[in-house]
């Protein structure tokens, strides 16, 4: 700010100087800071997403020493059935969360009905329900011994499971169901921020020019949202492709199965990571889907708001419709199994209401929210070095840092231990020639580990968030303020963080929910002695103790909830 | 316990200072694949005798994370419920021996590795359960039976790549050689009643529904079911079979064990020792068989009422763990071959 103060007096006491001349003077020793700046953006950005990409890179590391091949093997037997179950699985899941999450985002955006205020929020609750809990409530209440089935049996007078014909919770139709039940969120999100964001005018130029309102929802609002949505698909797909719990305890043998049976059964963890590498294909094809089509929000401008005025009012039979569309996801993906859980809490509440109990609770909140905090950090500098210097290095180096959240989370975790170790047993061995002392291990199996695992497992999510945000302030803003004197540090401080608060607290949302969940990492790389409520709640419920679990379960779904309707609060408050 | 978890908030600032030499008096480090609340009474009963604390982690792929910890590694040793793992330390050099008068004296040399590198803690048989309503006595009494086309459809097990399955199929193999048992496992498949789901107690279950007759299940599940009070309907499910130990006029049921193994860098070592010479105690022995319904593996030790009632004297296979766990690979080859679980 300096420099541009004595040219302003340098200009006005000496007139007679050309004013190329003087400007050149502050420019130059701005271009210089500026280079130096540049560089440290790169250098830290560059950083940055090689430490994130170490795990990652161990895992190719291991895929290159299997044990034995596997994949000779694997085509001649089960890749096939492998393939198959992903395949339907994810075109499943994703079809379904798509149709629950457009539909009720569109209707809660532009029309108005009895309960929208109340839908627009609580639509996201599912969010906050991990999804193997679900899969164990409704195995509980939908199996042949659950409540369901033994009342209908009492009514109708059905013997056995021979006299009558009912869904079977444990299959793909249930799998699917479960997973887009509490993944549908990330649809809902996107596509109602999208909603909200475009224009009314534009709305209205469409009715005008005689589209009915379904015309112009699917020639207008659908192809403006269709970045958004596509990028909420992708995170539900990601998600999916992942999920371990659900797949495992429904028989659903997908790729992630094929992974764990690889390792734990054959001890061939090459041979996993190989498979591991092979699911990383996948994602990699979504992140560049999920790249084209953000490609296209650059230009979005943020003109005109739809008041409450402007929705469309629906009565009768079409308000009892959209209530009903938008009711259904919210009643089974979390009133059914909080309620279930609260049955079973309380039941067992003086049992497992313990000090240790609290004791996992607050490990669980500290580390979330320390994940959180770091991740969102870390996107923040990726994102906006990206901003900043927009090189194809740069963004290679951005979409690579994004790969952690393509590993299924057991095998990260085994790359994450590789480079944390080496650099541990590394200065160990240093400093044990240099000076004779031993410092063991430094990183390895404490909470830094586990950071640092969560980190690079959701910095995809993190970043996505705080690159949206920032793709709409427009570049003119960040013109303004360095034509104002400040440098990108400063912009970025006094500028862009006020501009784009509600993102990063979006994001930091989503990364603390999705940590509160997090299992399969969690559980190799923990300390001694160490439990969350994540790992609390598996110990149990994998040995179908469901009443033990749900203390546990309930209290993720409960912290998940305040980050949830904050985030809500959050679309809104861009309205 | 809360004072570690605390210490280990503690350390997280200073991890860079490298001031987390901790000062414990006596400690034990254990990395454990068997779930806490099989371990933890005895741990307690441990640290009670001993003073000795025990820290654990409970968890998959802990031999993946001694082996990148290397010479650093906290482990002292390592729990499991099989062999395979317990051998897949071993193959990565990961254990060392032990040199102890009381755990080779008490514990069968079929039970333990030739070069004392790993010792079984518990026995369990891998047996048939029938239900009462709809299997005779003695209408199923061996494994090779399993394949037979009159159990088309009365059949349930769990995944044929978890490692109970893949012990039992491995023995098959140890007995009758690959081709044999590529045959009959797709016998057993084509038997199969539904997609292999669930765990052993699940497959008892769906016989108690009526899903399917006969399941492959372990013996101790049965003493877990008849006793649950937390899920008093499990005590229905055990009511509604019969146990059948196979192979009982030629060679025996299939015997497989829990066990333990020391860390080739065990920081604690003489505490580890101490430990796994309490776990074979006849006190410990008694408690992993009174509370878990394992059989004991040291001979002598006085077995739990129930399972002298339900389970009484039977006839054990006596073919070697480490021959087993040799063919383990092969058998889970089989299974992928026959497409088991699809």
């Amino acid at each position: 700010m300096k420099w541009l103060t004595t040219s302003n007096a340098v200009t006005g006491s000496q007139p007679s100087l050309t004013a190329a001349a003087v400007n050149a003077i502050p420019r130059n020793n701005a271009a210089l800071g500026q280079n130096r700046l540049a560089r440290r953006w790169r250098f830290a950005v560059v950083i940055t997403a090689a430490l994130v990409l170490l795990p990652v890179a161990s895992v190719f590391y291991l895929a290159l020493f299997p044990s034995h091949n596997i994949w000779a093997h694997l085509v001649d037997t089960v890749l096939f059935y492998y393939l198959d179950a992903t395949v339907r699985l994810l075109a499943g899941v994703g079809l379904v969360a798509l149709l629950i999450g457009v539909s009720t985002a569109w209707l809660v955006s532009t029309c108005d009905f009895p309960g929208r205020r109340f839908f627009e929020w609580s639509l996201l609750l599912p969010f906050a329900v991990p999804a193997y809990v679900i899969a164990f409530v409704y195995t509980d209440l939908l199996e042949y011994a659950g409540p369901v089935q033994a009342t209908l049996r009492d009514w109708f007078g059905w013997r056995t499971m021979r006299d009558y014909w009912f869904p079977e919770i444990r299959s793909m139709g249930g799998a699917i169901t479960m997973l887009a039940l509490v993944l549908y969120p990330y649809v809902y999100m996107l596509a109602r921020a999208a909603f909200i964001d475009q224009s009314h005018a534009i709305q209205a130029a469409s009715r005008s020019l005689g589209c009915t309102p379904w015309q112009s929802f699917r020639r207008v609002s659908m192809p403006m949202a269709r970045p958004a949505i596509a990028v909420g698909v992708s995170l539900v797909l990601m998600e999916t492709l992942n999920d371990f719990g659900t797949v495992d305890y429904f028989a659903v043998r997908t790729l992630s199965i094929g992974i764990y049976d690889t390792w734990l059964s054959q001890s061939n963890l090459g041979g996993a990571a190989q498979i591991a590498s092979l699911m990383l294909g996948f994602v990699v094809l979504l992140i560049a889907l999920e790249r084209f089509a953000r490609r296209r929000q650059k230009h979005f401008s943020q003109v005109g708001r739809p008041g409450a005025s402007g929705l469309y009012q629906l009565r009768g039979w079409r308000a009892a419709l959209a209530l009903s569309v938008c009711a259904f996801p919210l009643i089974a993906g979390f009133i059914i199994p909080a309620l279930r859980l609260s049955y079973f809490a309380l039941r067992g509440f003086g049992a497992y209401w313990t000090a240790d109990f609290i004791q996992l609770s607050l490990n669980s909140l500290l580390l979330s929210a320390s994940a959180a905090g770091v991740t969102v950090a870390l996107g923040l500098l990726l994102a906006y070095g990206k901003r900043l210097f927009p090189s194809r290095g740069l963004n290679a180096s951005v979409g690579l840092a994004k790969l952690g959240y393509a590993m299924p989370g057991t095998v990260l975790a085994i790359g994450v231990m590789i480079p944390l170790a080496a650099f541990d047993n590394g200065l160990d061995a240093l400093l044990r020639n240099t000076l004779g002392i031993s410092t063991g291990l430094i990183l390895s199996g404490t909470i830094f580990a586990l950071i640092f695992a969560y980190s690079v497992r959701f910095l995809a999510v993190a970043a996505g968030a705080v690159e949206s945000s920032l793709a709409k302030v427009t570049p003119a803003m960040d013109r303004a303020s360095r034509s104002l004197g400040h440098n990108s540090v400063q912009t970025l401080w006094r500028v862009h963080l006020p501009l784009i608060r509600p993102g990063l607290l979006t994001a930091a949302l989503v990364v603390f929910v999705d940590c509160m969940k997090e299992l399969p990492a969690t559980l190799i790389l923990r300390p001694f002695n160490f439990d969350t409520l994540a790992t609390h709640v598996y110990q149990f419920a994998s040995d179908e103790k469901l009443e033990a679990s749900a203390l546990g379960a309930l209290l993720i779904v409960l912290v998940g909830l305040g980050p949830v309707i904050l985030l809500s609060r959050s679309i809104r408050g861009s309205r | 316990m809360r004072a570690q978890t605390k210490a280990i908030w503690m350390a997280l600032p200073l991890t860079g200072a490298l001031a987390v030499s901790s000062v414990q008096a006596e400690e034990v480090n254990i990395y454990s694949y068997r779930q806490p609340f099989l371990i933890e009474p005895l741990l307690e009963a441990f640290t009670a005798e001993t003073g000795i604390e025990a820290n654990v982690v409970y968890g998959d792929g802990l031999v993946e994370r001694m082996e990148t910890e290397g010479r650093n590694s906290p482990a002292d040793v390592l729990i499991t419920p099989n062999t395979t793992i317990l051998m897949s330390a071993y193959n990565k050099g990961l254990t060392q021996a032990v040199d102890s008068d009381v755990l080779t004296d008490n514990i069968p040399a079929q039970y333990r590795a030739d070069d004392n590198h790993w010792f079984g803690l518990t026995t369990r048989a891998r047996i048939i359960y029938a239900s009462k309503e709809r299997v005779e006595p003695g209408e199923i009494t061996t494994y090779e039976q399993l394949a037979d086309p009159e159990w088309e459809g009365r059949l349930c097990t769990r995944s044929g790549k978890h490692s109970y399955n893949l012990s039992l199929f491995a023995s098959m193999i140890a007995h009758h050689g690959e081709d044999y048992t590529r045959e009959w496992l797709e016998g057993v498949k084509d038997n199969l009643a539904r997609r292999p789901q669930g765990n052993d107690r699940a497959q008892v279950k769906a016989i108690y529904e009526g899903v399917c007759d006969i399941s492959l299940g372990n013996s101790y599940y049965f003493g877990a079911m008849l006793t649950n009070q937390e899920a008093p309907e499990q005590q229905d499910w055990a009511q509604s079979v019969n146990l059948i130990f196979p192979n009982q006029d030629d060679r025996g049921a299939h015997m497989f064990i829990s066990g333990i193994a020391l860390s080739e860098h065990a920081p604690n070592r003489d505490n580890a020792v101490a430990l796994m010479e309490f776990m074979v105690s006849p006190e410990a022995q008694f408690l992993y068989a009174q509370d878990n319904f394992e059989f004991p593996v040291r001979p002598g030790i006085e077995r739990s009422e129930l399972i002298n009632e339900y389970m009484g004297e039977f006839k054990e296979d006596p073919l070697s763990l480490t021959t087993i766990t040799d063919h383990v690979d092969e058998a889970s080859r089989l299974v992928d071959e026959v497409a088991y679980d699809f």
